[in-house]
């Protein structure tokens, strides 16, 4: 979505016919932007106080948003690891993403380049993998919380799990379809296995990674709120879990929405850095 | 006549789902050093894989290829090849593109003197304007330009060219023929080169090999094209010899191997 940044040119007293015009335009273009998503979040604003009036539990728009800015009034107070700011518990959460992806990532990526490479061991991990790859993440929770007796790096392990088959396969799949003639190429000149990875390889699995890329810090940003639902601890999950003990519904209608909103970031985020390391074919 | 690519009794089949394809069967030529030589023929009848086989792209099945004296067992940068579709890699520039090959073919030279010779080289295509632009953002005249100065930099024993100027327009194509024969005859190469336009291979060869339709698909006959060198485009379309050539590669084709059905 792309807002115009331009301000309005500022009306003078004596305006020329033509910057009216423009004026007009700029005005109609920006409202055709704005118009429509606005109109939709007023929609469902409408609908939530319709529901909540009617509802005996669920807070309406109002009691909801007086709330979240007591919540963010401050968000990194801290009295001890069960009730800390909303901050930290963002944070917290984002850190056990980061973390897990980032360990799926560093295993993933030359495990997908390899698979890619080699049909052998592409046919050797298939099974595993089209065995795997279905099973609910959160099924390998218990086998975390087995392997590491601590609910930290068994959230942790949850993510990486969830977050390393899109990456594998992906790099896998952008490693087959790089065109024969880019390796022809490097075959001509005899360049050295370190130089097609880095010249060629690499270059052309980059667009097909950043997808893995995207969809793994997607499913992980899905994962870890359940995950941490289970496992307790500080993390927006667990956060949820603790409100609804509490009874406090609007700080779970909250909590829908912060989880929404950094999911968009980081796939907003993503989808930049991908722009960037496109290449134009 | 010295023989600098031998191909002697020269056999390829592919085993594909359907079986064994034989595509190339018997096939023998001798091309000399400087020689120009084009292959011709109807579209599928094994050009491109006699020429992937003296790039050693291809193994063939049957028979040996000899390319200076030395049995051909894999791709190397002597045998320079300029692709169909330019194949140049996308994220690189123009001179990034010549640049990787100069910096493999002569790695031992100083910086300086392979960032010259990757400038020189685009210089003699006429793309010195354009070193630093991406593949996307330049024509496909220029792309192809691109694709032979990165052949021609490695300074390779043999020149293979597979339709390289086929999916060009007929003007552009003509100003790269021309180039083509200014630059051969400045570099002496030796020269193996793809087409299916006759005028293109009548024009630039010293001999026309052309091929029987697949499948198993040989050398059906070879023409010698005896115009005197330089060759001027202009001057030839007025010359008895050059349409006397025109003639037979036509009958050739149209004649003796009509395409069946195409
Ligand atoms: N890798 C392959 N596997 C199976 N068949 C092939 C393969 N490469 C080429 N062929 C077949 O060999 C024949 C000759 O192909 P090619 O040399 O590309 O023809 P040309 O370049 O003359 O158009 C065609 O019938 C083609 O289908
Ligand atoms: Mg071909």
């Amino acid at each position: 979505m792309s807002i115009p940044l331009s301000p309005p040119p500022v009306a003078h007293r004596e305006t020329h016919p033509l910057r009216r015009l423009a004026m007009a335009a700029w005005l109609r273009q920006s409202l055709q932007q704005v118009l429509p998503p606005l109109l939709g979040i007023l929609l469902f604003l409408f609908l939530w106080a319709l529901l909540a009036a009617r509802s005996e539990g669920l807070p309406g728009p109002l009691v909801t948003g007086q709330a979240a800015l007591e919540l963010f009034a401050d968000p990194f107070y801290d009295n001890g690891p069960n009730d800390m700011g909303i901050g930290w518990n963002i944070l917290h959460s984002l850190g056990r993403v980061g973390a897990g992806f980032g360990l799926a990532a560093l295993v993933g990526i030359p495990l997908g380049f390899a698979i890619g490479r080699f049909a052998f061991l592409a046919r050797m991990l298939a099974p595993i993998i089209s065995l795997l790859r279905p099973v609910s993440p959160l099924v390998w929770l218990p086998i975390g919380l087995l392997v590491f007796e601590a609910a930290g790096p068994a959230s942790i392990w949850v993510i990486f799990i969830s977050a390393i088959w899109p990456i594998i396969l992906n790099t896998a799949a952008g490693v087959a379809s790089v065109p024969q003639d880019y390796l022809n190429v490097a075959r001509v000149l005899k360049l050295s296995e370190y130089k097609v990875l880095t010249r060629i390889l690499f270059p052309a699995v980059l667009p097909h990674l950043m997808t893995g890329i995207r969809l793994a810090i997607g499913v992980a940003w899905l994962v870890i709120v359940a995950a941490e639902m289970l496992t307790g601890g500080i993390g927006l999950g667990f956060w949820v879990w603790d409100e609804w003990n509490n009874l406090n519904v609007a700080h779970i209608l909250i909590a829908i929405v912060i989880v929404g909103l950094v999911g968009l970031a980081l796939e907003q985020s993503l989808l930049l850095l991908a722009r960037r390391f496109d290449y134009h074919s | 006549m010295d023989k600098f690519v031998e191909l002697t009794r020269v056999g390829k089949h592919f085993e594909t789902r359907k079986g064994r394809f034989v595509a190339l069967r018997e096939v023998n030529l001798d091309i000399a050093r400087g020689e120009f030589v084009s292959l011709i023929g109807h579209s599928g009848c094994g050009k491109s894989t006699v020429l992937n086989l003296i790039a050693g792209l291809l193994e063939p099945s049957e028979g040996g290829l000899i390319c200076n004296g030395r049995e051909i067992d894999g791709p190397g940068p002597e045998r320079a090849v300029v692709f169909q579709n330019h194949s140049l890699l996308p994220w690189m520039t123009c001179l990034g593109n010549v640049q990787l090959a100069v910096d493999k073919v002569f790695a031992s030279r100083s910086k300086a003197e392979r960032r010259e010779r990757s400038e020189a080289a685009l210089r003699m295509v006429g793309l010195d304007h354009a070193l630093h632009k991406y593949p996307s953002e330049i024509s496909g005249g220029m792309k192809q330009r691109v694709g032979i100065a990165r052949a021609l930099v490695m300074e390779p024993k043999v020149l293979l060219m597979d339709e390289p100027f086929g999916a060009l327009d007929a003007l552009t194509r003509a100003h790269l023929q021309d180039e083509l024969l200014r630059i051969v005859g400045q570099t002496r190469s030796t020269v193996v080169m793809v087409t299916h336009d006759v005028d293109e291979a009548v024009l630039l060869s010293d001999r026309i090999v052309m091929m029987s339709n697949g499948p198993a698909a040989t050398v059906g006959d070879i023409l010698t094209v005896e115009l005197p060198r330089p060759r001027e485009r202009l001057a030839l379309a007025n010359d008895p010899l050059y349409h006397q050539y025109r003639g037979a590669v036509l009958e050739f084709l149209y004649q003796r191997q009509r395409r069946p059905a195409a």
